[in-house]
């Protein structure tokens, strides 16, 4: 059992959730993530590591209720607890002073962005942020990018908050003003990592995605996570979970992910179901 | 039972008694563990059938050497317990490996009846003995040596971690096992089904462990979460034992392999056993609906049958296992191959696939598969399959498992290079210590052999064991140290 030392919403649906969890404290590296298990007859699901503190030996994640174990993940308040924790997982992101670089977060991808853009910061990258949200609500971590970057930019879909469109167009907006962009990290849904893999292709940027299959095990074991990138099976647990952009089969990934979907929609609606007849006692 | 003693043409004329099992028709719709076991007249009547060789040879036949002649003998004067503890001398996991060793490839392959009559039911015996002794109770704790206060961390808490923790425990070490996963148990728990291995059986031979003091720690990833280096040196650990099983599958690397409906035998077993996924939507992890599909394995070994076998039980309406050499040179146990066909698994043999094939939504529709035949043996003595030209034709399945090995974990080579690991990424041993380049590092299972059995994997465990202990207490034979 793990402890949760905090758990507050950021914003409708997104909550931030600081475990005790003092190993993966001292290792995690960003880029990284750990397989949860909220309860004992839950599914292993993988959650980047937003970020730690190795001093209190805490580790923070940021979920999106989504599917049955992140709505029930939402629910957890702080005193609670956790039932497994496992990590740091994954090859760390790989981080060098690249001149300028662009990480772009896309809903709750900027909780996982974000880490590597502390990172890159300290690796002495001149570094732009461009966090990107459906609306102005939903827009999570303002502060922190902005401290992290020498330019930090919000995109909202509807115009609500910051440049209205999005986070492509933004990125395509500083490549047309002739800024040199010697690195970009994309991490979102899987249209928007594709859409800028698109965008800075023709420039031949290099441009790094985190990827996120469904996985069980997360540890090198089951195959489960294998992506095609380059034309060749790759493993996102232990390869990954970071690839070039340009080499991703993104159609692939969103097809696979697809794989569980009639199950996952059981499950939302038995967990609805339940949570709704909670409340009328 | 009549004890007056027999003569051994008397022994001879008692037939093998046959384990009783679930009937096939019903097991193939439950979970359940297949075989029942021995009734204790059963089991006496079995012991019978030994004849006390003078020069028992089963017992090299045994990777652990199990005292078999006189664990029988003492099945057969009708001291159960004390069958138990004797096997329990050279082996801490009875229950286990009397249901799930090649017995027949071992010491019931050597058995001096096996010539002219049947070999005496080694492994059925020790499962009776094991499961006598914990259905009653008695489960007696070994005796454990004074503390010697040396720490010995054990990486994997499957057969081989396991085996080589009981062993220094009893030695007086502290010893704690680091396990990757929530569950203890390794292959026990994810990979070999219920049906064949319940896991409670498993639970409660761990629990014997703890009782005797070893420490375990799950959810921990020796090489992310921890380091050896970091093990040794900031915890204080005198040596490591690295136990951590096989590694990523292999594939076979054909078109349509990353399909939807695709999956690696690790990944379906570990959703069914470990997630236990064929009780969804109770337990949370899914696995794909079997119910009234096609669906093929590809593979020939225990694990082929533990997936094909599991498909079945999830509904299946053909299970096919499709193999590219004959019966002849199946990996797979002769126990298991006969289990299977009983509950009416189809075998498709000299038959390989080249291709997946999927609809529009990607999802598995069929495989392309080609017609093989057996030409000049190979490197592994087998002959070897050669394609049939022009026999290509489709089998439609709805869900694929491949089940042709593992490779290697990666991560302890990724963490610690200064392991020598072989061209294959296993680790490189000294297989008399199971000692590994590094100091004080030690190695054993299948990321030493690749893809084997529980039973090595514990031969391993105590191997090295006994190495760390003769090296910690300064007793190694070794005189290069001096």
């Amino acid at each position: 059992m793990y402890n949760i030392v905090s758990a507050i919403f950021l914003a409708e649906n997104i909550k931030k959730i600081e475990i005790q969890a003092p190993r993966i404290a001292k290792k995690r590296k960003a880029g990284q993530f750990v397989m949860i298990r909220t309860g004992e007859h839950g599914e292993r699901i993988p959650l980047t590591i937003a970020g730690s503190d190795p001093e209190q030996g805490t580790i923070t994640i940021i979920v999106q209720g989504m599917g049955k174990s992140t709505r029930e993940l939402n629910l957890k308040e702080t005193g609670d607890t956790i039932h497994d924790i496992v990590g740091p997982l994954g090859t760390p992101s790989h981080i060098e002073n690249f001149g300028t670089a662009v990480s772009i977060g896309g809903g709750v991808g900027s909780a996982i962005a974000y880490p590597t853009a502390v990172a890159l910061k300290e690796a002495g990258n001149y570094v732009i942020t461009i966090n990107g949200a459906r609306t102005r609500d939903l827009v999570i971590l303002e502060d922190e990018m902005k401290a992290v970057s020498d330019e930090a930019y919000i995109t909202t879909d509807d115009g609500s908050y910051g440049f209205h469109g999005f986070v492509t167009q933004k990125l395509q907006e500083l490549i047309d003003s002739g800024k040199t962009i010697d690195y970009v990290l994309a991490i979102g849904p899987i249209p928007m990592m594709k859409a800028v893999a698109e965008v800075t292709r023709p420039y031949g940027i290099h441009t790094v995605v985190s990827l996120n299959p469904v996985m069980v095990d997360g540890t090198g074991m089951c195959g489960g996570c294998r992506v095609t990138v380059d034309n060749e099976t790759r493993f996102a647990c232990v390869d990954g979970p970071e690839f070039d952009a340009h080499k991703v089969d993104f159609k692939n990934l969103s097809d696979r992910n697809r794989m569980y979907l009639p199950e996952e929609k059981q499950s939302v609606e038995a967990f609805s179901h339940k949570c709704h007849l909670g409340q009328q006692h | 039972m009549d004890l007056k003693p027999m003569t051994t043409k008397e022994r001879l004329a008692i037939p093998r008694q046959t384990m009783p099992a679930q009937d096939p028709a019903k097991r193939v719709q439950n979970f359940n563990e297949v075989n029942l076991g021995y009734t204790p007249e059963m089991a006496q009547k079995e012991a019978m059938r030994c004849i006390q060789c003078k020069d028992p040879i089963c017992i090299k036949g045994c990777p652990v050497n199990i005292k078999i002649d006189k664990f029988i003998k003492l099945i057969a004067e009708g001291n159960f317990l004390g069958a138990a503890k004797k096997i329990k001398e050279d082996n801490i996991l009875p229950a286990i490996c009397g249901r799930v060793c090649p017995q027949e490839d071992q010491c019931e392959k050597v058995c001096v009846l096996t010539k002219k009559y049947t070999p005496v039911a080694i492994g059925n015996l020790e499962r009776f003995a094991a499961d006598y002794e914990r259905e009653h109770g008695h489960i007696e704790l070994p005796e454990v040596k004074p503390a010697t206060g040396k720490k010995v961390a054990v990486i994997g808490s499957g057969p081989a971690g396991l085996s080589c923790a009981n062993d220094l425990a009893r030695l007086g070490h502290s010893v704690t096992v680091f396990e990757a996963l929530h569950e203890l148990g390794g292959v026990l728990m994810y990979g070999i089904p219920e049906f064949r291995l319940p896991k409670d059986i498993v639970k409660i031979e761990i629990e014997g462990l703890k009782k005797i003091g070893v420490e375990f720690v799950a959810n921990t990833v020796v090489g992310r979460s921890v380091t050896i280096d970091e093990l040794l040196k900031d915890e204080h650990f005198d040596a490591v034992f690295i136990g951590v099983g096989a590694g990523l599958p292999w594939f076979m690397g054909i078109p349509g392999e990353n399909l939807l409906g695709v999956y690696a035998a690790n990944e379906f077993l570990t959703r069914v056993n470990l997630m236990q996924s064929y009780t969804f939507p109770e337990n949370d992890t899914p696995v794909f609906n079997c119910k009234g599909k096609n669906i093929a394995i590809f593979g020939g070994g225990n694990t082929a049958m533990d997936a094909v076998r599991t498909a079945k039980r999830l509904g299946a309406e053909h299970a096919y296992i499709v193999y590219r050499r004959s019966e002849a040179e199946m990996p797979a146990r002769a126990e298991e191959i006969h289990n299977a066909k009983e509950e009416g698994i189809e075998f498709l043999l000299l038959m390989n696939p080249v291709e997946f094939i999927g609809n529009e939504q990607q999802w598995l529709t069929g495989v392309k598969c080609i017609r093989m035949e057996l030409g000049e043996p190979d490197d592994s003595g087998r002959r070897k399959p050669v394609p049939v030209k022009g026999s290509e034709f489709v089998l439609p399945v709805d869900m694929a498992v491949v089940s042709i090995g593992n490779g290697s974990n990666p991560l302890i080579k990724q963490t610690t290079p200064e392991i020598e690991v072989s061209k294959r990424d296993t680790i490189v041993v000294d297989i008399n210590t199971m000692a590994t380049s590094k100091d004080n590092v030690y190695a054993g299972g299948d990321i030493v052999t690749g893809g084997a059995t529980v039973i090595l994997a514990m031969g391993a465990g105590r191997t090295a064991a006994k190495a760390i202990h003769e090296k910690l207490m300064g007793l190694a034979s070794d005189f290069q140290e001096w």
